[in-house]
């Protein structure tokens, strides 16, 4: 393409508007759109690229250049030049520090596309600001310091975009003005490169001389590079496919997000069509319940559409009444996904709290939301050399692999063929943040092997030959609260009764079932996590079960509860003020935590959270070991 | 395959978005400022949640300081969409007589910050949608389209949630809220093309007429109601017929008109392309405290 042409074309857009709005109108109207990520440092660059971009599409104001020669002499890097970069760097406290620490989103057009830049950090540790901007991404520009070549950060940079599913990637070599347009230093940098990203498994990708300075190959091919002949920047930008036509051409799936019933004679299922397309007529299946049924109609605000595809907000209405709701997946009827409860997954983690394997969290996928637990990592990748490195957990930034099982069965898809039904958040259930994305790789056979064994002799029968109701009294306080004084009184009373009962305390299961682990977080959301499975067996024999562990959490405490048929957890909170049980300390133990002879001790170097909504508090300030107990056996009883 | 264009796929995000948060919120409700930003987002809404009208009410909290055309353009959209209107004053703002000539920056504080924060509490909304956009000004090109507010309505840019794909996590705490952007991604020119293609009723001032104006502290500004402003000023300005309209709408004088002949969408759309000055620029807001001003204003609780 030959130089003025490109150039024309830029002015063409701003005469088109002064001249003929009309026309231009309809021009905008018809634009795609592409969203991509920008890779680098700021050393690399990216900012002022960025600046360049949206400078060279006029999406810079008069009052904002003001301001920004005003900056640029104040702060800027580049002299008394424009300091492209001062445009595109957000927060306050990033300005001073000079860096940008995390994504921020910018927009220009051209005459073809209207563009969203995610403009995310380089740095090793904002690794998850990247992997924010680059799933959604239809495209990454990978920026490279000329005089310096492939760096670890290039190849990190271009790792994270791969494994998130970036298929277009460009290789842009930036500050070819200082290296003086050598073809020669092009050419190797793009050989150095290919060698990194076919072991990584790219197997294509657009390298192209630039400089974001000076304007080089950006929107018109540059005289300083005749030698090279590929498209510039911005063509390459206005013509590579988007995700959503490619998710188009897919199977139909669209997750339910809300069930629209204004009156008795209208049902229909909304939601954002994730791949495929559908119309009336077409045969569809919902999971996971599998039921089929035909699309009667596709309703939109302006009319009943003839068809819509991947990309569309639509509202859905089937011949038949059946079964579908928030979290159910509408799929095409002959190639529906698959449901499973076992997974292998990719993690990326997200937070300053490290996974802790066994605990419950959510599970968002689509519009599904689940409890998971997460088993010990297989392995965690070291994003500079891609080496896979033994772990116990995931700590901030950590991308690795592990197995995670959902408390009962998901729609997906593998995220490799649908990023709708196989990418995923995890999200803390006590803080709500949410802690990690992932992206499932396949789910584990064992999860469709592996059944449940149908006994004759159930927990019913269990139950009502001891002609009583089995229960869980799940004491919770800290180390010298009465836990264990408490939980014996009330297994007396019991047995005096008549009731069958058996007391599992801490001190005890630590002898033997639990004698491997250790006081670790961790250590202590599997001594839960056991100690409630057996506790569950011993409801499924029939029994009253007693138990009395410091029990810390409250995610472990709701997780044994959800292993259990409602009503049937009692969570007592022995309350006994820090104060009270440090001064009683019967085993000394308090002490040695003081001294620092006793690591993550509860109440003094781990901490202790009180139970929100227990069904029983005693308060041992006001009563007695023996009226505690009388109580909480009362309480058993009026309950069953 | 038909390839959506731009405005096909901003549409189905915004009205994911949307439905999102009434899936996932308790007690959801719509900021409606009735500017060009609020019509979209409630025409957006109005898509979404069809044939049903939108499960949420629309809020407007008001200033006493909304030009006349605003609030009967606000009444019509209420009852045409079967929306539930809420008006809110913050009272105490009223009590003081708190007003844009005399208390600056105080007024935005009193009457929409304060006024805003009071309205959530008082009806217990844990999730308000607003029609921020991310290239309207530096510091919102990085706010989350979730945006997570403490029980005291604090922002802190340092702890927000990552949004990846277009998986929103709406969780939250007790006394907790979000606010949420249903049109981040949406340009300026995005949301003139929007209204014009879908036939979007706004307020007739974004249009050039002839109107009577006067000038202020160096602005020029539409002689809306006299009487009031000669209270507050002490005099009565002198006033001035021209051409004039506004590119976006608050309160006066908070907002400025400019001198114009567009008196059509495509007139409006075309002067805005080749104007040289940004949009937020008529708002005395953004130029508090150096560049940080609206950065500063969002940690506070405003929008």
């Amino acid at each position: 393409m030959a130089d003025t042409e490109t150039k024309d074309a830029v002015y063409v857009t701003e005469k088109l508007i002064a001249e003929d709005i009309d026309a231009y109108l309809v021009q905008h109207e018809h634009k795609t759109m592409l969203r991509f990520i920008t890779c680098g440092s700021v050393d690399d660059g990216k900012s002022t690229l960025i600046g360049r971009l949206l400078y060279d599409s006029k999406m810079i104001f008069e009052d904002q250049l003001d301001a920004l020669q005003s900056d640029s002499k104040k702060v800027g890097t580049q002299g008394q030049e424009i300091d492209f970069a001062l445009l595109v760097d957000g927060l306050a406290a990033e300005r001073e520090q000079g860096i940008t620490i995390d994504v921020a989103y910018r927009f220009f057009n051209t005459e073809k596309r209207k563009f969203i830049v995610a403009d995310c950090p380089g740095h090793e540790q904002y690794t998850r600001n990247m992997v924010t901007g680059a799933s959604t991404a239809d495209l990454a520009v990978i920026l490279i310091d000329a005089r310096k070549g492939v760096l670890v950060q290039t190849r990190r940079h271009s790792y994270l975009c791969h494994l998130i599913g970036i298929k277009n990637i460009v290789l842009a070599v930036n500050k070819m003005d200082l290296v003086d347009y050598s073809q020669e230093a092009f050419d190797k940098i793009v050989a150095d490169y290919t060698e990194f990203a076919n072991s990584i498994g790219i197997d294509s990708f657009t390298a192209m001389p630039i400089s974001g300075f000076k304007g080089d190959n950006i929107t018109s091919h540059s005289e300083k590079t005749p030698w090279y002949e590929g498209p510039t920047l911005v063509d390459h930008l206005e013509s590579v496919e988007v995700l959503s036509s490619i998710d188009a051409e897919k199977p139909f799936r669209m997750p339910v997000q809300w069930v629209n019933r204004p009156n008795l004679d209208f049902r229909g299922f909304s939601g954002l069509i994730a791949t495929g397309a559908v119309k009336p007529g077409d045969k569809i299946r919902v999971l996971p319940s599998a039921k089929t049924s035909t699309v009667s109609r596709v309703v939109a605000f302006d009319g009943d559409l003839e068809e819509a595809v991947a990309g569309q907000s639509v509202t859905v209405c089937f011949e038949d009444e059946i079964d579908c709701s928030r979290g159910s997946v509408i799929a095409t009827a002959d190639a529906p996904p698959e449901t499973s409860d076992q997974f292998e997954a990719t993690f990326v983690w997200m937070s300053d709290d490290p996974l802790m394997p066994g605990r419950a969290y959510w599970l968002k996928l689509g519009t599904q939301l689940v409890s998971v637990t997460v088993q010990e990592p297989k392995y965690v990748i070291n994003v500079n050399t891609m080496a896979q490195l033994a772990t116990k957990t995931f700590e901030l930034n950590a991308i690795g692999v592990a197995e995670l099982t959902t408390d009962k069965q998901i729609v997906f898809e593998p995220y490799e063929d649908n990023r709708t039904l196989g990418g995923f958040i995890l999200i803390d259930k006590m803080t709500n943040a949410t802690v990690a994305a992932g992206m499932l790789n396949f789910s584990l056979r064992r999860a469709q092997n592996v059944h449940w064994q149908a006994i004759d002799i159930g927990r019913k029968q269990h139950a009502s030959l001891k002609n009583q109701t089995p229960a869980v009294l799940w004491f919770t306080g800290l180390s010298g609260s009465g836990k264990s004084t408490i939980a014996n009184l009330v297994e007396k009373k019991l047995h005096r009764m008549n009731r069958h009962t058996f007391l599992l305390d801490g001190d005890n299961v630590r002898h033997g079932l639990n004698k491997d682990l250790g006081f670790t977080d961790a250590d202590r959301i599997e001594n839960i996590r056991r100690v409630g499975e057996v506790a569950k067996l011993m409801t499924d024999a029939g029994l009253i079960v007693v138990t009395a562990f410091i029990s810390p959490f409250q995610a472990e405490r709701d997780m044994v509860r959800s292993m259990l048929p409602e009503g049937e957890f009692l969570e007592i909170f022995i309350d006994t003020p820090l104060k009270v049980a440090e001064s009683r300390d019967v085993k000394g133990l308090y002490k040695k935590a003081r001294a620092g002879e006793l690591k993550n001790f509860t109440g003094i170097d781990s901490p202790y959270e009180a139970p929100r909504e227990p069904e029983i508090r005693i308060d041992t300030t006001k009563l007695s070991p023996e009226e505690a107990a009388t109580l909480i056996v009362d309480t058993l009883m009026g309950d069953i | 395959m038909k390839t959506l264009t731009h405005l096909e796929r901003l549409e189905a995000e915004s009205i994911h978005i949307i439905r999102e948060v009434v899936a996932e919120a308790e007690k959801p409700v719509m900021l409606y400022s009735v500017g060009k930003d609020s019509a979209v987002m409630l025409h957006l809404a109005r898509k979404a949640f069809y044939p049903s009208p939108p499960p949420f009410p629309l809020l407007h909290v008001d200033t006493t300081w909304k030009f006349k055309a605003m609030y009967e353009l606000r009444n019509r959209m209420a009852t045409e969409s079967g929306m539930e209107l809420l008006v809110y004053q913050n009272p105490e703002a009223a009590e003081k007589g708190i007003n844009p000539f005399e208390h600056g920056s105080l007024h935005t504080d009193m009457w929409k910050t304060e006024g805003l924060k009071q309205a959530l509490d008082k009806y217990g909304f844990d999730a308000a949608f607003g029609g921020a956009r991310r290239d309207e000004e530096k510091s919102r090109a990085k706010e989350r389209i979730f945006s997570f507010r403490t029980s005291s309505h604090g922002w802190d840019p340092k702890n927000q949630r990552p949004e990846l794909w277009n998986l929103y996590n709406a969780r939250k705490a007790k006394g907790e809220s979000i606010r949420v952007f249903p049109i981040s991604n949406w340009t300026e020119l995005d949301v003139w093309q929007y209204i014009h293609l879908n036939d979007i009723p706004i307020v007739p001032l974004y249009f050039a007429d002839k109107r009577p104006t006067f000038e202020w502290e160096g602005g020029l500004f539409m002689a809306d109601d006299m009487d009031r402003i000669e209270k507050i000023l002490g005099y009565r300005p002198e006033t001035t017929e021209k051409s004039i309209r506004f590119r976006t709408l608050g309160c006066f004088p908070l907002t400025g008109a400019v001198e114009s002949e567009a008196a059509t969408l495509p007139d409006v759309i075309q002067e805005t392309l080749l104007t040289t000055t940004s949009e937020r620029q008529g708002r005395v807001i953004d130029k508090d405290a150096g560049g940080a001003g609206m950065e500063v204003k969002k940690q506070q609780g405003y929008f």
